[in-house]
């Protein structure tokens, strides 16, 4: 217990520093706010025109929330891979330090980032005329359910960071995957158009669930015309969207501890 | 494990590690006794580094076992961290950080409280005179700067073992003396230090043992005046241009102490070590110009590692090669005297 109180005190720490890091690169900022707000204004009028106008625009949303946090993954895979890079993860390891601590750190400022990011996206989405048609109370289990997915993410982000012989590695492995994985998915348009085995990994894709039960939640009805799947997943998304992001936490912690412990750069 | 155990700040025995198919480690052994600095001499590649690695709990080895500050590595390695302070040869400092913020974090990760780091932040960098630069964030400090930073940050914990990895590579000659002395002053409060170095120079001034290093290997030990004697002091260098007069320069630099000249007859250049550095220098130009015997490049330098290698195994330095057997024969004479004769005399030049 002693040891969890330890762990959780040392990764603020460590999280504060990652802050005050991202604060003082201002660049990395610009680059987190601008991203959804690019993604919301392509997609929204980009796909939006084809796919149903307004009513698709409000329907994204849920999509893209999905999408910005899973993309936020990048930021913890470079950040780890960065500070292998300069030599603070030894540092970090030659300290008393609970293992844990210096990749959860990193996995709750990027937490914090997550929050940022879907604020920003919030914003932007009420801009092109998404709004919340439920309570708040849903709107705001909605938000956790997304900031849950971030956090999921983020361990997968970091499992890649730390697996990483270099900088440069980290930067493409750690942006590659997220392309089939937000993209394969019910994020941005219909599955029952796409091509059976591919429709299949679409509907039980996390990143679907999530995006579906941020749309349940938020009262999000997908436009007319489009037309939705009725699978498992679909119609169980809250359920199966907190179950896969629990065992993708679980199992990615593990393999992210497992490899910061064993880092071996001779 | 052995008697001396107990006595040793850092004991290790039969180290190994093999990073594919090369052996970074082949059985290493050291002891360093407690409140004395022991020097890791060897050249790039040698395995300096891993063992620093795995004494600071960073890397496990293949096989062996080691303690430090009296926890075995391997069964109790937060113990370890919890007496051990780590300089690397890559600073690591957070660039994006203060110098002060740098050593708040180190201070809280080793589990001190808020009030008692921002103190001893403050202490450390008014020891390592940091306190002009302290709020400036250390990614725009000089190469220097940023090594007395990550040395400040291994002291946060007053740790009983120190371990500092080449601490004065890249330095500059200033940088290098601030840290000489923050070594010394170290020692004088009956630290343990275990660094690695380069530098024969380096080791020399700061160690009370020498362990000298090759191929994953600790080849030889001794304390530093043990290895001076068997490399020698400085070594005076110079280049007999005419080849018809090597034989004599040779016999002139034999006979100046007991060391034996090395001779290269492509170049004409020869290097001997001496016993009185200048003086012998002064005693070797007057007896060559006695002999009329033209030379340049006249040198006295401090031995090199290079030297050190090879008056302790008869053969440079050899790390970037592919391991081979342990050599363990006897010294072979550098180069062959030459039998001495006569020739033409030229005229002495400078």
């Amino acid at each position: 217990m002693a040891a969890m109180t330890r762990a959780g005190r040392d990764a603020s720490l460590i999280a504060w520093r990652n802050l005050l890091n991202l604060r003082r690169t201002p660049g990395s900022i610009i680059a987190a706010l601008v991203q959804p707000l690019m993604f919301v204004l392509l997609l929204s009028y980009v796909f939006g025109g084809s796919l149903g106008g307004d009513g698709y625009r409000t329907y994204l949303m849920g999509g893209i929330f999905a999408q910005a946090v899973t993309f936020n993954a990048a930021f913890t895979a470079l950040g780890l891979a960065n500070d292998m890079d300069r030599g603070l993860v030894d540092r970090f390891r030659s300290l008393p330090t609970p293992r844990l601590s210096v990749v959860l750190g990193r996995t709750l400022s990027d937490l914090a980032m997550s929050a940022v990011t879907l604020t920003v996206t919030a914003l932007c989405g009420v801009l092109v005329g998404w709004r919340v048609e439920t309570s708040p109370a849903d709107a705001a289990l909605a938000f956790l359910v997304i900031l849950f997915f971030a956090f999921a993410m983020s361990w997968v982000g970091a499992t890649i960071g730390l697996t990483s012989r270099s900088v440069e590695v980290a930067q493409s492995a750690g942006l590659i995957w997220l392309f089939p994985v937000t993209f394969v998915s019910s994020a941005f348009v219909s599955t029952t158009d796409m091509p059976g085995p591919l429709r299949h990994v679409a509907e039980w894709n996390p990143v679907s669930a999530t995006a579906t039960a941020a749309r349940d939640l938020f009262g999000n009805e997908p436009p007319p015309g489009l037309e939705t799947a009725a699978s498992w997943p679909v119609r169980n998304a809250l359920p199966y969207a907190l179950v896969t992001t629990t065992v993708i936490t679980a199992l990615f912690m593990a393999l992210a501890i497992r490899r910061y412990r064993r880092i071996t750069r001779g | 494990m052995t008697d001396h155990v107990s006595s040793s700040a850092i004991s290790a025995r039969g180290l190994t590690r093999r990073f594919g198919s090369r052996q970074a480690l082949a059985g290493v052994d050291l002891s360093v006794p407690a409140g004395t600095v022991m020097g890791l001499l060897g050249p790039n590649g040698a395995g300096k580094s891993t063992v620093v690695r795995v004494l600071s709990t960073l890397l496990l080895p293949d096989s062996g076992t080691a303690r430090v500050a009296g926890h075995d590595v391997l069964r109790a390695p937060e113990a370890v961290r919890g007496r051990i302070g780590l300089s690397g040869q890559y600073a690591a400092v957070d660039p994006k950080l203060t110098a002060r913020e740098n050593l708040y974090l180190v201070a809280r990760l080793y589990g001190m409280r808020r009030r008692q780091s921002r103190r001893r932040a403050d202490e450390l960098l008014e020891r390592f005179a940091l306190g002009d630069v302290a709020d400036q964030l250390s990614g725009a400090f000089s190469g220097g700067t940023r090594r007395r930073l990550d040395l400040a940050g291994a002291l946060v914990a007053r740790p009983p073992v120190v371990v500092l990895d080449e601490p004065t590579t890249g330095l500059d000659p200033r940088g290098r003396a601030d840290t000489w002395r923050s070594v010394r002053e170290l020692v004088d409060g009956g630290t343990t230090v275990l660094l690695t170095t380069q530098y024969l120079e380096e080791a020399d001034h700061l160690a009370d043992s020498i362990a000298v290093i090759d191929r994953g290997r600790v080849i030889a030990r001794g304390t530093a005046a043990q290895l001076k004697a068997a490399v020698g002091g400085e070594r005076l260098s110079l280049t007999v241009p005419d080849p018809g007069h090597h034989a004599l320069a040779w016999t002139v630099l034999a006979s100046l102490g007991p060391h034996v000249p090395e001779h290269d007859p492509r170049t004409g250049h020869f290097s001997v070590a001496t016993e009185l550095g200048a003086h012998t220098l002064e005693q070797a130009l007057a007896e060559l110009r006695w002999a009329r015997i033209r030379v340049h490049d006249v040198t006295l330098a401090p031995p090199t590692l290079d030297d050190a290698f090879l008056a302790l195994t008869g053969r440079p330095p050899t790390a970037e090669r592919p391991p081979a057997p342990p050599d363990d024969a006897p010294p072979d004479t550098p180069t062959a005297p030459l039998p001495p004769h006569r020739e033409e005399a030229g005229t002495w030049q400078r």
